[in-house]
């Protein structure tokens, strides 16, 4: 296992190099220079813009000039962004990576889980109504115009039912006399919600495994859930926060939700086709020959076996599901890498927009990375030693 | 040839035909029996027929502008209608309204049909082609080839396309066909060439490709009319799926505005949207529904053609 991760993490940085000259290539493969933009402006003759080309380097070997680039970037110096001007594309980016982070990996998880649950629903019912209803639903979502879902999800929630705010990521009403700054909430809320998603998975693990769980354990489970539920808001009261957290949720909604329409039916559809198979195997016929119950036969026999197909999809569609977040993200102006990273280059802030596409690059290359990894975990199959299994 | 050997019916008397009229046959056959699949799964049938639909409404363009439409007033770019305030509702004149700035809504659903059609279509083929000749080379020929093309399609595979092209838009404003290309070889070179490959592979470790080989075919044969033929209903089921994800990456960045392109689905809610008659979602339906539901409908068509045809390619899939 070790040494699979070790040839990963080889592989990883050999890729994360590969990308930045990528996309270093990509800036200078764009007609003129950095001042080409003092071209127009009279005040700054032909021999000073010579000048400002040495003082930067321009004139120097392109060799030269990647070399530093690169140095530079792992430095973590990316430059200054143009449109907010004295501040550095780093901070800016670590400000807004966190958030990005969450809403990615919020919509995922949920989507994923949705998207298996409903798509071994429909295998197992197949030629249903629910069958045809869900296919058509899921391809109507998988092909949607996702700028206009995202609009009709804000008309229909936020304009019409008046349920949830319109966009942004915090209500600037409430947070002007705030203690605390957003990021600082947002970090407890999310070290909150990991606690209450792992405690809930741990707990329903141990209470509710066999075949036909008692209604004691049942109970037990359930009222656990709700104690730890209960404890992690009593925190946050006590901490002062909990508003604060509650805004912030409120905000996240609609954007996860849109998300999740976008990406649940990719994992449905293939989950199902992927049921389909398994559930032709000897095996799963065996399973029903014992006697066991429907459900059982459907969860523990069928389902983990047509899990696997849909992993490696999540695995490949990571950086199309970071593409729909960005135009998400967009649309709800939910101030994360892909907004600002679209309104970098709206605004020709070149710094700023190259360093949000690296900023894409590592943080996909990174969940690509952990992905993989759990894949392993997964799959016996494949073999640990570095050599992928076939 | 081997492969005439287990088919019934063609017995050692018909071999006096023609070994083209025997093939075609076969051909035939084959494509029928896989039509037959292909429509007993109804999805794929409601595929079809959309996509035939959208056929007919983008070459009803070319009549319509030349005979019943005036171009001044119908011209999908420049027309302009002086009769009536802008953006106006559905009436007899406009049948689906007119846009913001006073120019025929249907007929630039109508114009822009074709060109969806030449976009997603090129991008695809250019995918596919692509696809194909790489991932076949890289399962034939093994070693460098195969590590390096694999590598590249995992270094594709991360990079996040409407990011990478909404900054590339930023500085080049990329138009029509250039767009087309550069969808077609990304997506080419991307994930469609790992599945390929695995397909290839696992086409030619067959025992006829070694008959072939034993027999004196030259490497370049054995791919073309070996293991290309055998790839190629996995290769035409990933050209529908490339059609959609070209075209909803062209609405979506036309919709930002980084694209030079100057009519397209996409850019019809783009000119509602910088207008700012969005915000008044319900009220100016006709600006937003017409092109949305059309890129929903036309990528779903080329999607659901897909599923039916996964249905052929991949037999454990079938009823039966």
């Amino acid at each position: 296992m070790r040494r699979y991760v070790f040839g990963r993490v080889g592989q990883v940085i050999l890729t994360l190099l590969i990308y930045i000259t990528l996309v270093y290539f990509l800036l200078q493969a764009m007609p003129g220079d950095i001042t080409m933009m003092y071209l127009s402006n009279p005040k700054i003759p032909q021999a000073a813009r010579e000048e400002l080309r040495s003082q930067l380097g321009l004139d120097q070997s392109l060799f030269i000039q990647y070399v530093s680039y690169m140095k530079n970037f792992f430095r973590g110096e990316l430059g200054v962004s143009f449109s907010q001007y004295p501040k550095p594309v780093w901070d800016i980016l670590m400000e807004k990576l966190p958030r990005t982070f969450v809403l990615f990996l919020t919509a995922n998880i949920l989507s994923f889980y949705i998207g298996f649950v409903l798509g071994k629903v429909i295998a197992w019912r197949r030629g249903k109504i629910i069958d045809h209803a869900a296919t058509v639903v899921g391809i109507t979502f998988w092909t949607a115009f996702y700028p206009l879902l995202a609009l009709v999800v804000i008309w229909i929630f936020a304009y019409n039912l008046k349920w949830l705010p319109l966009n942004q990521f915090i209500d600037p009403r409430l947070w002007t006399a705030a203690p605390f700054t957003a990021n600082q909430v947002f970090g407890n809320m999310v070290c909150g919600a990991a606690i209450v998603a792992i405690g809930i998975f741990l707990i329903f693990f141990y209470l509710l495994r066999g075949l036909k769980p008692s209604r004691r354990s049942r109970v037990y489970a359930w009222s656990a859930t709700a104690a730890l539920i209960a404890a992690v808001v009593f925190v946050a009261v006590r901490k002062g926060m909990l508003i604060y957290i509650w805004d912030i949720t409120r905000h996240m909604i609609l954007p996860v939700l849109t998300l999740t329409l976008i990406n649940f039916a990719g994992t449905m559809l293939l989950m199902r086709d992927s049921m389909l198979e398994t559930v032709q195997e000897d095996y799963v016929l065996a399973a029903r020959a014992k006697g066991l119950p429907d459900r059982v036969v459907r969860d523990r026999y069928a389902a983990r076996t047509a899990l696997l197909p849909t992993v490696t999809s999540l695995v490949l569609s990571l950086a199309s599901s970071m593409s729909g977040g960005m135009v998400t993200e967009t649309m709800f102006s939910w101030p994360g890498l892909g907004q600002t990273l679209f309104t970098a280059a709206l605004a020709n802030d070149y710094p700023l927009a190259t360093g949000a596409l690296a900023f894409t690059g590592i943080f996909l290359l990174i969940a690509h990375f952990i992905a993989d990894i759990l894949y392993a975990v997964l799959d016996p199959r494949i073999t640990y030693t570095g050599q992928s299994g076939i | 040839m081997n492969e005439l050997a287990p088919t019934p019916g063609t017995g050692s008397a018909s071999l006096t035909e023609p070994l083209w009229k025997i093939r075609w046959k076969l051909t035939r056959r084959s494509f029928a029996q896989s039509w037959e699949i292909f429509r007993e799964s109804r999805i794929g049938m409601i595929g079809i027929i959309l996509i035939i639909a959208f056929g007919i409404f983008g070459a009803l363009w070319p009549i319509m502008i030349n005979t019943v439409w005036d171009p001044m007033v119908y011209d999908p770019v420049v027309g302009f209608d002086p009769m009536s305030m802008h953006p106006s509702p559905p009436s007899a004149a406009h049948l689906l309204g007119t846009d913001p700035i006073g120019r025929d809504i249907l007929a630039q659903l109508m114009y822009s049909t074709g060109r969806e059609f030449l976009l997603g279509v090129l991008s695809a083929v250019i995918t596919v082609v692509i696809g194909t000749t790489v991932g076949t080379a890289a399962a034939y020929y093994g070693g460098l080839i195969d590590t390096v093309f694999m590598r590249i399609a995992d270094i594709i595979l991360l990079f996040p396309f409407i990011p990478l092209l909404v900054v590339m838009g930023s500085m080049v404003k990329l138009s029509f066909l250039p767009f087309a290309v550069i969808m077609g070889v990304l997506g080419g070179f991307g994930g469609i060439t790992i599945i390929l490959k695995a397909q290839a592979l696992s086409v030619s470790v067959r025992p006829y490709i070694d008959a072939a080989r034993v027999a004196g075919g030259s490497d370049f044969h054995i791919i073309v009319s070996h293991i290309i033929p055998n790839v190629l209903p996995l290769s035409f089921l990933y050209m529908m799926f490339s059609v959609t994800s070209a075209i909803l990456s062209e609405a979506t960045l036309s919709f930002f505005g980084v694209l030079n392109i100057d009519m397209s689905w996409g850019m019809m809610i783009h000119t509602a949207d910088v207008a700012g008659y969005l915000f008044d979602f319900a009220r100016y339906w006709w600006l937003w529904a017409p092109s949305g539901l059309a890129i929903t409908l036309f990528c779903a068509a080329f999607y659901m053609v897909g599923r039916g045809l996964d249905e052929v390619v991949n037999p454990r899939l079938r009823k039966r």
